[in-house]
């Protein structure tokens, strides 16, 4: 990926890296009476990191599981890479296989080790040797600071350790971009930042993602861009500097007050 | 203990043809229980149709009938002949196949969703979902109630003494020709069936305590 300066906070452009890698066009979704998600429009390009911030209910959760059809949409075109996603079957596991997703309550798989966890992906669906998948994995657990938990079993672990395994796991699969659904919402307070650490090494590595979060240290740190949701809808997409000091809707502005006033 | 003792060449043949029909057809349940197991929860529709039309249909059928369909049925049917103990075994395990299904089902049911988000999410298909994730962690679940439909199983083998197959069931026939008391065969065979039982809630116990999922 090639690095970008990331000019000040004048205006609402937003930095751009690389050509689009994720495009939104159009999608909506309902459960029952309810339109979860109205008309969403949104680029996200190679390289480039997205906050997707909001109030709980606002759709920012189910649009981040849609990219990798873990939701299925209405209508609307969701396409990564310049593929649209498949609807089922094989085509469609080969595409999750290129998006990492980590989630809010970790999901380890609970009857496996933790270096099983992360060779499982490598093994299974890129048919890689064993010794090649392990040695690989050693390296990833290495590199988000838990290779000495590699023999344990998921439940044998913190949560931070299990969210830093899963984060593992994800990239032992080589993916385009990373989904993260909330990935310190269920963590203790000390275990927070172990997890955002390795978060912003990944961003700055340049790794693609996209970040359903509530961690504003975080948006400021690491975020390209934050796009923030309310009732189903994008209200504000600006720059993270932008967002928090100067925020455009009165629904942010709303919001904001009452997550940054304590 | 004499009618043990002296009869124990009809107890040995009548026990050692019970274990093995009892082997096969767990063998064969618990592979085409799985198969149904998973393709009743299958995404595909017709796969889902067949799994609970199959369960359905076999469950609610008495295993005596089962047995009489593959007795009387099979030979009209002008395929390869195979021995009544054969037959036997496939009527038993076409049949237990139905619950081992349905114990699977609940045990998959009991795995949290997020296990099989995160395995979509890593690019298994559905069929490596399935063997790598979920059924890995509901056998583990449901051991227990499995056990309960192996153990039926096992006692279920005595229907096929009906069926000219000499296994433990037809012991007390046999011996009654011998002019043995039949009330005192009769405990006996239960007495070894008891004893058969126990052995299997060890393998229970055993395989529950090595194979505790923790979260």
């Amino acid at each position: 990926m090639e690095p970008t300066d990331s000019s000040p906070a004048t205006s609402n452009i937003t930095v751009r890296r690389g050509e689009p890698l994720v495009v939104v066009k159009d999608i909506n979704k309902h459960y029952g009476e309810l339109h979860v998600l109205k008309n969403i429009n949104a680029v996200v390009n190679r390289g480039e990191v997205v906050v997707v911030i909001g109030p709980s209910g606002s759709g920012k959760s189910t649009l981040c599981r849609a990219i990798n059809r873990l939701e299925t949409i209405d209508d609307g075109v969701i396409t990564i890479d310049g593929v649209k996603l498949p609807e089922e079957g094989k085509a469609l596991a080969h595409l999750r296989a290129d998006v990492g997703m980590v989630f809010q309550a970790f999901n380890l798989f609970a009857h496996k080790t933790v270096l099983d966890n992360v060779t499982l992906g490598p093994i299974k669906v890129r048919g890689m040797a064993k010794a090649d998948a392990e040695k690989k994995a050693m390296a990833l657990l290495e590199r988000v600071g838990v290779a000495n938990q590699a023999g344990k079993m998921p439940s044998q672990l913190s949560g931070g350790q299990q969210q830093r395994v899963a984060i593992a796991r994800a990239l032992a699969m080589e993916p385009k971009l990373i989904l993260l659904d909330e990935p310190t919402s269920a963590l203790d307070p000390e275990m927070i930042n172990e997890v955002l650490e390795v978060m912003v090494d990944l961003a700055n590595e340049g790794m693609t993602m996209i970040v359903v979060t509530h961690e504003m240290g975080f948006a400021r740190k690491a975020a390209d861009r934050v796009i923030f949701m309310a009732e189903g809808e994008i209200v504000e997409e600006s720059s993270p500097e932008q967002f928090f000091t100067n925020p455009q809707s009165a629904r942010a502005q709303d919001f904001l007050s009452k997550i940054l006033d304590h | 203990m004499d009618t043990l003792l002296n009869n124990l060449d009809v107890f040995v043949d009548g026990f050692a043809l019970t274990i093995q029909v009892f082997l096969w057809s767990a063998l064969f349940a618990l592979i085409l229980g799985t198969v149904v197991g998973a393709m009743r929860v299958s995404p595909v529709a017709p796969m889902r149709a067949v799994g609970t039309g199959y369960v359905n249909l076999v469950r609610n059928t008495p295993l005596t009938l089962l047995m009489f369909f593959f007795a009387f049925g099979y030979p009209k049917l002008d395929l390869p002949s195979v021995s009544y103990t054969t037959l036997a075994i496939f009527a038993l395990s076409l049949y237990s196949a139905t619950y081992v299904a349905e114990t699977l089902r609940a045990g998959i049911n009991t795995v949290p969703l997020g296990q099989a988000e995160a395995a979509r999410a890593i690019g298994l298909t559905f069929g490596q979902s399935m063997s790598q994730v979920l059924m890995p962690q509901a056998f583990r679940a449901v051991i227990p109630p499995m056990m309960s439909v192996f153990i039926a199983l096992l006692k279920n083998t005595t229907v096929a003494a009906g069926f000219s197959v000499a296994e433990a069931g037809a012991i007390r026939a046999t011996l009654s020709e011998r002019g043995e008391p039949a009330i005192i065969v009769l405990l006996w065979v239960a007495l070894l069936f008891v004893l058969l039982v126990a052995i299997l809630s060890f393998v229970q116990r055993k395989l529950e305590n090595g194979l505790k999922v923790l979260r």
